[in-house]
């Protein structure tokens, strides 16, 4: 265990000293103009500018340059000749993901053992899923490349996976929170298993609203807090209104157009003038209209469930860099084992990493051809977006159905021990009752995750 | 109010760009327009509107695309000192034609059939290099009793034109002949008289203070060289040339105060000429010479830096003439600066980086705030408005060169946003240098009566010298303008892909599949059936699952019931048709 932790902390070491290297490198590299780094939103460039606008006491919103928070204009206006900010803040995701990941394998270890089906995942794995997930995170060539390229991605990832990690910490992963069922737990252990089938209808009943409560009060001063701190910002600058218009409303409405490796830049370009606010809403619903029936499928599982959620935004938002999508691939590695493990495979893996190297090496050369030597065409560099579209979504579509399978499994081997040892007094099987919860039960759960995503996007505000 | 049509660019380094001459009447190619409302603060937009659409009308040019805020900007102080009732638009790529001459013509009083005006004509005045012609409209304002006292109109023509004869370059050896010139041989015709309505009709030629002062030199030269023999003609009369027309008068420049010799200006009016003794001015060389024009303090000139279609840098250049090397003769003071000033509109389709600019003096970096004297931004709106650089830089007088860089991105625009002709590159208008130390004012003479010519009030205005620089073309990207349907119906199946294998994913219940799996093996349908599940799952590579058919079965209930929802339907949209009637 211990040569396993020691290798763990030299990659890390040496992925440290590799971005030192790189950002200390002699020749520039040119990394923060890439298209793949610096968005609209992203960019340090804009930053920049905003902050030097800020300086000469003009708006920082002025000229349609800056789009982020004015509270991060205060952050980290001031650094941004210094990229050592960006190396810890990613050293700093890498280690919280390995905390969740770390949460998250002792709350599966138990849940194998509430089902007697532990000795599984053990032995074989080479390292913890913990350290593969953040030993991805940090290896990852976007992470990389958006971290040398001097983009903003690394703290808004910093600050998605601080949220992520603060609801883990409370409540533990894996399970909704077991403090809003208060009654069931003892009930559970005492009363045998058919009389807890019928004891968890009345459980629903005495859910208890309390914390729920605290969450949406916590919530709601934290969100005043942020946007009056914001609103003391950009007070002589047309107030929180100015704000909103040009960080959400610059989101929302896909006014830029430059290209990026998404592919809804070359859309609006495109398209009529008249279809383009019935194109933007389709889009933006896209995302939302996933919400409910993830939350419904995989309400036992918060964790990948955000793990999703972050996915299908970063795939589908409109200004996508490759620092989105470090985040999620990184998250991804936290469920190597019910991924990859010996109950199911996901399918398809081998070809979705080809696809990833490929659009990695291709997206450059097809913008180089297009922009810089002006023999290319749009379409080169259109279609590698969609391959990279492609990408994304199989890789959420065989996720979501390998998790679910996965599950599935565990489900009827349970089952079959079950039926194995009905004498036996103690099973408890959290999956089952996840299957007999109520509906009303699972969306509230539900409701909470959301409400966790939520917070992260008051947090995201904030910075 | 003025309006000016330019072709071709003014040449500053060998047509001058000190004398009142270019610093009123060059004009950066195109159409320029700036008016100053005398309207409240609110109705200057409004107003700048109904101008231009008056003007596109009256002149046949596309002045209304200034109509739109991203073409027109609002300068503070750098371009006039104009409150902010100023608006200051122009259109580089405007073609300038005929068209454009004739309703300016048009407001002369005799138009081009008599007086000096007689001289337009169209192939001679096109065929120069430089052609810019000017209206200057000056509302004198309204009288204590509130009657109004008028608009003075002022109308230009500038043009530079080559004589018939072939062209010899001003910078080349002394050796050879100015190409003499006469009106005739220049225009091709002749002025007959002066136009009845016109209360004066003059002609004005004048000689640079350095052809004086060269000619000046060279008499002298001779003087010494060739002792005897000199018909001593005087400067009134003129030294090394001809004039073919007797001047009435030759008046000479008072404020000499520039070290060098005087200018000259000869007049000549045109009322004394008649049908039968037509105005023929014509200048016959009698010996080489060769001199330049008087220059500005800085050459200035504009380019683009970088490759590639993404990002760039504007570049302003100013090399020192000598001029400033005169001044920092005269004043022999190490600490004395140079001022200039630059008013610069860029489209916003140019994303400039105002915090990357970099000023280099001799080509060291300097602080910016040491160059800078004053700054004022107003950056570029996406789609609303252009940006807008107005910046008083201090150099010191020593100074060879400086260049002041700004970084930009390039935009990208929605397809209907590009011009017929994308691929040629947009414009970006020029820039206006001025130089608030130095005045473009010539005085001619004290007498006072000389002030009523209204040419010579010109000269003697104190304006700024003022110079324009080149206009930029920068080339865009472009996206493929074929594509729209094949974008929209490919983006549109990769959304359709993402959203229904996600639905997909998430409605499969397995355990029920091999409930109906079970059931329909206990059925045991037909061969055919049978056989058909047996080819999906081989296809699929799936265990073995059968598609629901349920619409096989019960087809009577189903289209009574779908007969019922069309009823449903139909009744739903006779009742809403009636009640929105």
């Amino acid at each position: 265990m211990a040569a396993k932790e020691g290798r763990f902390w030299g990659w890390a070491f040496a992925s440290v000293i590799f971005r030192l290297i790189l950002i200390y490198f002699p020749n520039n590299l040119n990394l923060s103009s890439r298209p793949e780094v610096s968005t609209p939103l992203t960019s340090l460039r804009r930053l920049a500018e905003g902050y030097w606008l800020k300086q000469s006491s003009l708006s920082p919103y002025a000229g349609s340059m800056y789009h982020g928070s004015p509270l991060l204009l205060y952050v980290l206006g001031p650094l941004t000749a210094k990229s050592l900010v960006f190396v810890i803040a990613d050293v700093v995701n890498a280690l919280l993901i390995r905390v969740i990941g770390q949460n998250l394998q002792i709350s599966y270890n138990q849940r194998l053992k509430a089902l007697s089906l532990d000795a599984i995942p053990k032995e074989k794995a080479i390292l913890p899923s913990r350290d593969i997930a953040a030993l991805v995170y940090l290896w990852n060539p976007f992470t990389i490349v958006s971290c040398v390229g001097l983009s903003t991605s690394p703290i808004e990832n910093m600050a998605v996976i601080l949220s992520l990690y603060g609801a883990c910490t409370r409540y533990g992963p894996e399970t909704p929170p077991r403090k809003l069922f208060d009654g069931k737990v003892e009930d559970s252990a005492s009363s045998n298993h058919s009389h807890r089938a019928m004891k968890q209808q009345g459980a629903a009943t005495i859910f208890s609203w309390k914390p729920v409560l605290k969450f949406l009060m916590w919530s709601v001063v934290w969100s005043i807090y942020v946007l009056v701190l914001c609103g003391l910002c950009v007070r002589h600058y047309g107030g929180l209104h100015e704000m909103f218009k040009r960080t959400y409303g610059f989101i929302l409405t896909v006014p830029d157009l430059s290209p990026n490796i998404g592919v809804l830049w070359y859309f609006f370009a495109e398209v009529f003038e008249f279809f383009r606010n019935f194109f933007l809403i389709v889009f933006h619903m896209n995302i939302l209209f996933m919400v409910l029936p993830l939350a419904i499928r995989l309400n036992h599982r918060p964790c990948f469930l955000a793990f999703v959620y972050i996915a299908i935004s970063s795939m589908l938002k409109s200004y996508p860099s490759v620092g989105d999508a470090a985040l999620y691939l990184g998250l991804l590695g936290l469920f190597v084992n019910e991924l990859a493990g010996k109950f199911i495979d996901m399918q398809f893996s081998f070809f979705l990493f080809c696809v990833y190297v490929g659009v990695s090496l291709l997206s450059p050369v097809m913008h180089n051809l297009w922009i810089w030597r002006g023999t290319g065409n749009a379409n080169f560099y259109f279609a590698t977006a969609m391959a990279y579209a492609c990408f994304q979504i199989v890789l959420v579509v065989e996720s979501v159905s390998a998790m679910l399978s996965h599950d599935r499994k565990l489900k009827k081997l349970s089952i079959a021990k079950h039926q194995e040892s009905k004498s036996q007094q103690h099973s408890t099987n959290d999956l089952s009752d996840s299957r007999t919860r109520t509906t009303v039960k699972s969306a509230v759960a539900s409701w909470i995750e959301d409400l966790c995503i939520l917070r992260n996007n008051a947090f995201l505000l904030s910075i | 109010m003025e309006l000016s049509f330019t072709q071709g660019r003014w040449n500053y380094e060998r047509w001058g760009g000190f004398d009142p001459v270019p610093s009123n009447n060059a004009k950066p190619p195109g159409v320029e327009l700036w008016a100053v409302f005398d309207v409240p603060h609110y109705q200057v937009d409004a107003s700048w509107k109904n101008l231009t659409h008056a003007l596109s009308g009256l002149f046949c040019a596309s002045i209304n695309f200034l109509e739109s805020s991203t073409s027109y900007s609002a300068p503070q102080w750098g371009f006039h000192s104009a409150s902010g009732n100023l608006r200051y638009g122009t259109l580089p790529r405007e073609a300038v034609c005929t068209e454009n001459l004739t309703p300016w013509l048009k407001l002369l009083p005799c138009r081009d059939k008599a007086g000096i005006s007689a001289l337009m004509d169209r192939p001679s005045i096109y065929k120069g290099f430089y052609h810019s012609q000017r209206l200057h409209l000056t509302g004198k304002g309204f009288d204590s009793d509130g009657v109004d006292s008028g608009i003075v109109l002022q109308q230009t023509l500038t043009v530079v034109l080559q004589p018939n004869e072939k062209r010899t370059p001003v910078t080349s050896l002394e050796t050879k002949f100015q190409p003499s010139w006469s009106l005739t041989s220049i225009f091709g015709r002749k002025v007959s008289g002066s136009c009845v309505l016109a209360k004066s009709s003059t002609v004005y030629l004048q000689l640079d203070r350095d052809l004086v002062a060269e000619l000046k030199n060279l008499q002298k030269h001779n003087e010494i060289a060739v002792a005897e023999n000199v018909n001593y003609e005087g400067l009134r009369s003129g030294y090394g040339f001809q004039l073919s027309v007797e001047p009435d008068k030759v008046l000479e420049e008072v404020n000499g105060s520039h070290g060098t010799s005087p200018s000259l200006l000869y007049v000549f009016s045109v009322e004394k000429h008649s049908e039968s003794e037509p105005f023929d001015l014509g200048l016959t060389w009698k010996i080489p010479v060769a001199w330049s024009c008087q220059q500005a303090p800085l050459h200035a000139s504009r380019f683009l830096m970088g490759s590639g279609n993404e990002r760039g840098a504007i570049a302003i250049s100013f090399e020192s003439t000598r001029l400033s090397e005169w001044l920092l003769h005269s004043d022999a003071i190490d600490s004395c600066e140079l001022p200039v000033k630059i008013f610069q509109v860029v489209p916003w389709y140019i994303k400039v980086y105002y915090h990357t600019l970099q000023v280099y003096v001799d080509e060291q970096q300097q602080a910016i705030s040491d160059v800078v004297d004053k700054i004022h931004v107003s950056p570029s709106e996406d789609k609303v408005s252009p940006g807008m650089m107005e910046m008083i830089l201090k150099f010191p007088c020593r100074m060879k060169s400086a260049v002041a860089t700004l970084e930009f991105d390039k935009g990208f625009l929605h397809i209907d946003e590009y011009p017929p002709d994308a691929n040629q590159g947009f414009d970006i208008p020029s820039a206006v240098i001025s130089y608030p130390d130095f005045y473009s004012s010539t005085q001619f003479g004290d007498d006072k009566s000389l002030e009523a010519l209204p040419i010579l009030a010109k000269f003697q205005e104190n304006n700024s010298v003022v110079s324009y620089t080149e206009v930029l073309l920068v080339p865009l990207t472009t996206p493929d303008f074929s594509m729209p349907y094949n974008v929209i119906t490919i983006t549109c199946t990769i959304f359709a892909l993402y959203f229904g294998s996600l639905l997909n994913v998430l409605r499969r219940r397995v355990g029920e599949e091999e409930r109906f799996l079970k059931s329909k093996d206990a059925k045991k349908g037909g061969p055919i059936s049978q056989f058909l599940s047996k080819l999906s799952a081989k296809l699929t590579g799936r265990p073995l699952e059968t598609p629901q058919s349920p619409t096989s079965t019960s087809s009577s209930f189903i289209s009574s019931k779908l007969i019922l929802k069309v009823v449903l339907v139909a009744g739903i949209a006779i009742v809403w048709h009636f009640y929105l009637e």
